[in-house]
């Protein structure tokens, strides 16, 4: 709280950024004191990360004006040498997806004992040594073996945790962590934050370690930060303590994007009793042939199971939301139910199973298909780059109506462009566009249109809001909320955010390493979680609550 | 709720499709662009070679009647010659007869064709370049000139040839491979594997002592082995492609799999295929080339580059021959690289437009 009254570590002032004729960032000034955690929050394109990359002047061929200084030294002034001890050395940098930041062809020991020779001119036996002890430091399990390891061979969470001790291992000053947890499963992120924090609070020499968080996370920051940054577009709209700027947020965008959780919007009454559920499933089972190793391999296929037991039931108007970390095998479900995998056990669509091979377009299978359609995660592979908007959201009607006419098919797909809140009044031209114009909400809404267009009434929602920015997650749900009210549809939500299935959901599943972990109701299930698994989940997701002082 | 979606300020109303904003890209890389230009004007210039260079005259107006000696052959008596054979319209005599008096006759740029025999040549054969002979002639008596044009018709009509089935074999069998992966794609990797080390040098040579040499024989032989490296590449766009949600979506919703593959993978795995195609070219016409070079291409008596190219080599002092033969190729194939650097840049996905 009293960084700005102290002596700043890093003092930034005015910092611009262009690339070519285009502003990405605009006049930003802000401050970080010695041992200070300072979140920089923003959506996708805010121009926050390229805010911490030109501090480091990793900012490709990016122009930078302005100040940054460090300790009295001029980051945007010094020569590239210098800031070559810089970088890596009182400042370092944590990556949002360690898999790709860490190099493949090397152990995480050696990775991390490079920098150890490079920047503490320690020889290499007693780098191997440091490295080790840094792993430990980070809360890796036997910390000898996994330094032998090469990337790959470690978790999620425990490559973040190497990608960490890598940063720490210069002692720096500034750590910069850019969405460190993003592409971690819900649980790790709170423990790869517990582990920033504490990190942080010892620090070095006694000095604690200054943390830049850039994230889009709210969340986040409420758990970690002491000061929090907001940027829109480039410019950053509000600075100050995360409790004042959560209690009283000043500028209309950070009240935006505060006021941005999942509302709840949703029909709560019973549906009528002895309604015919749209969706069933019992002991269903979804296995995906691996190969084995060895001569075996030539003639046989071993089995990976994906998906095991999996009962559920899906009443008409009503959600359903499935929440598990990857590899649980939700979206492996939800395959299955679309009729994309071959499966076993009983499931059945609207009262009718899929015709075996399910793969297989039979008249049977048809029809089924019309009854349940999809939205997928991500709104840029999700639609073909090469068609247009008509040919996109028209393409069910082509299969499933073949009898109409072009000027039939055109009003189809203007009533279902419309639903979703698409016009030719905002879009000039909006049949004869391309994916490529529209932002990832708008692209999302031509998925829901493409998925409403044939009338069905379960439709699957594989993580449709993950991919987007809080505000524009909410913009979707609530269309999605407001479809399911008019329509009647029957949602099968898969996500791994309890917020969103809070907001969504009438009765959950629990999955977990492709098992019922636990079901019910939304309110029995993440209110009062039976098991541990769901408990550690809520509480991952929880927020807590705010305290005014760290 | 919308109310928060600000419709985008977009500056043309019509949107572009994806390959005509890298048409756009392409044509804003200036050297490609004119390479293209070039090219095309070479190639329809040759496709007119008949026009341009021939050893009958377009029109003769001879003692107030017309002729077309390109489409009939007249007899040398029409135009007041002592034979029945037909005119021979190189002759001096002839040429005399023809556009004396009130005669006229039109000849084309290059008064000679591919294969014609100048009897009334001043200069010993070959000839270095002459007033009669731009280019000079070969160690035959045939205009070097004339042949380079027919010459580079048949390798730009071959390499065409040859590149349109090459890229037909490879898409088809790469999108097979792709698409079905599993048991499928294993039998076929193997198969490529097996074919593709087939010694295609030693076969073409059995092949040209047993048949007749051909044009079609040589086609046929190259595009059994030129769609392997292609389908390498459709394969794994397709492998890659298959799995993207729109596919899933697709299928989500029944469609069957030749619409899937035709509307949806196909046009998104086709950059390998479209940045290779002026590289494809290229190397058809440098594959041509060189096996005319060895004796082993198109029959005797067709024009062809690497059948110059080998006279330079024979008669090494006939400097023309090599040089002028040499500097078609360069330019060809320059022209086809610049076109291909271009191709690759406009279908770049990280270069943005700007």
């Amino acid at each position: 709280m009293t960084g700005d009254a102290m002596n700043p570590l890093l003092e930034v002032r005015d910092l611009y950024v262009r690339f070519g004729a285009k502003e990405v960032v605009r006049s930003v000034t802000f401050s970080i004191a010695a041992g200070e955690k300072l979140a920089l929050v923003g959506e996708s394109g805010s121009g926050k990360t390229i805010t911490a990359l030109s501090l480091l002047r990793l900012a490709g061929e990016a122009k930078i004006s302005g100040q940054a200084m460090l300790r009295g030294r001029d980051l945007l002034s010094l020569s590239e040498r210098e800031m070559r001890g810089i970088r890596g050395g009182e400042i370092a940098m944590v990556f949002q997806e360690p898999m790709t930041a860490l190099n493949p062809l090397m152990t995480i020991g050696q990775q991390i004992a490079e920098i150890l020779e490079l920047k503490k001119a320690l020889t290499p036996a007693q780098s191997a040594q440091a490295a080790i002890e840094l792993l430990a430091k980070t809360g890796i399990p036997e910390p000898e073996r996994r330094a032998n390891s090469f990337p790959h061979q470690l978790s999620g969470g425990q490559r973040q945790r190497a990608m960490i001790a890598m940063a720490l291992a210069s002692e720096p000053a500034l750590l910069l962590a850019d969405e460190p947890t993003t592409a971690l499963d819900v649980t790790l992120r709170g423990q790869i934050l517990d582990l920033l924090s504490e990190l942080q609070r010892k620090g070095n020499a006694g000095e604690g370690m200054a943390v830049l968080l850039i994230t889009h996370d709210l969340n986040l920051v409420r758990r970690f930060a002491d000061r929090v940054a907001v940027m829109e577009q480039g410019e950053l709209v509000e600075q100050g303590s995360v409790a004042e700027v959560f209690r009283a947020p000043q500028h209309a965008y950070t009240q935006r994007l505060i006021a941005s959780q999942p509302r709840r919007d949703v029909l709560e009454a019973d549906p009528p009793a002895g309604a015919d559920p749209v969706v069933q499933a019992k002991d269903l089972r979804v296995v995906y042939p691996t190969p084995l190793p060895g001569i075996r391999g030539w003639f046989k296929k071993g089995e990976f199971v994906a998906v095991q037991g999996a009962t559920l039931q899906l009443l008409p108007g009503r959600t359903l939301g499935v929440v598990g970390e990857s590899g649980s095998g939700k979206s492996t479900l939800a395959q299955a139910i679309l009729g994309l995998l071959p499966y076993g056990g009983e499931l059945a669509v609207a009262g009718q199973g899929w015709q075996q091979p399910a793969t297989r377009n039979t008249p049977a299978n048809q029809r089924l298909r019309r009854q349940v359609q999809v939205v997928f995660q991500d709104p840029f592979s999700s639609l073909s780059p090469r068609l247009t908007v008509e040919e996109i959201v028209g393409e069910g009607l082509k299969v499933h109506e073949p009898a109409l006419d072009m000027a039939a098919r055109r009003v189809r797909v203007e009533a279902a462009l419309a639903e979703v809140g698409l016009s030719e009044a905002q879009f000039p031209g909006l049949l004869a566009r391309y994916p490529h114009e529209f932002s990832g909400g708008q692209r999302q809404r031509l998925a829901v249109a493409r998925a409403l267009i044939v009338q069905p009434r379960v439709l699957v929602l594989d993580e449709p809001t993950s991919a987007l920015d809080v505000t524009i997650q909410q913009q979707v749900l609530g269309l999605l909320q407001r479809l399911q009210r008019d329509k009647g549809l029957s949602y099968l939500l898969i996500t791994h955010d309890v917020d969103v299935i809070r907001a969504m959901a009438h009765e959950v599943l629990v999955m977990k390493d492709g098992a019922l972990l636990e079901s019910g109701p939304v309110h029995q299930v993440l209110d009062a979680p039976q098991h541990p698994y769901t408990q550690r989940l809520v509480a991952a997701a929880s927020v807590p609550e705010l305290t005014g002082a760290d | 709720m919308s109310s928060l979606t600000k419709p985008p300020v977009s500056a043309s109303p019509a949107s572009l499709s994806p390959s005509r904003r890298a048409w756009l890209r392409f044509k804003r890389n200036r050297l490609g662009y004119w390479s293209l230009l070039i090219f095309c004007a070479l190639v329809l210039v040759s496709l007119c070679a008949e026009l341009v260079s021939n050893d009958r005259p377009l029109i003769v107006r001879y003692e107030g009647q017309t002729y077309f000696p390109m489409l009939k052959d007249y007899p040398e008596k029409t135009f007041g010659g002592d034979f029945e054979t037909p005119a021979d319209y190189l002759d001096p005599f002839i040429r005399e007869r023809i556009t004396g008096g009130g005669n006229w006759a039109l000849y084309t740029l290059n008064p000679y064709g591919p294969n014609t025999l100048n009897y009334f040549a001043k200069a010993p054969n070959p000839s270095a370049p002459t007033r009669d002979n731009w280019l000079g002639t070969d160690d035959r008596g045939r205009d070097l000139l004339a042949q380079l044009i027919y010459g580079f018709r048949v390798s730009v009509l071959f390499a065409l040839a040859l590149t349109v089935t090459g890229v037909l074999l490879g898409v088809i069998t790469g999108a097979i491979q792709g698409f079905f992966g599993g048991k499928t794609d294993l039998a076929f990797q193997r198969f490529i594997e097996i074919w593709g080390s087939m010694p295609e040098l030693y076969l073409l040579i059995i092949f040209s002592a047993v048949f007749a040499p051909s044009i079609s024989l040589l086609l046929i032989l190259l595009s059994l082995f030129g769609w392997m490296g292609l389908s390498d590449y459709v394969r794994a766009e397709f492998l890659r492609n298959r799995q993207l949600d729109y596919v899933k979506a697709a299928r989500a919703l029944g469609v069957g799999n030749a619409q899937i593959i035709w509307r949806h993978i196909l046009p998104n795995s086709l950059t390998p295929v479209v940045t290779f195609l002026p590289f494809r070219m290229s190397a058809a016409i440098l594959a041509l080339t060189s096996l005319d070079f060895l004796g082993l291409g198109v029959p005797p008596g067709t024009p062809s580059l690497g059948e110059l190219l080998s006279q330079g080599k024979n008669s090494i002092d006939a400097w023309w021959i090599s040089l002028s033969t040499f500097g078609v190729l360069v330019v060809t194939l320059l022209l086809l690289t610049f076109m291909g650097d271009a191709l690759r840049d406009a279908l770049d996905p990280r270069k943005a437009d700007k």
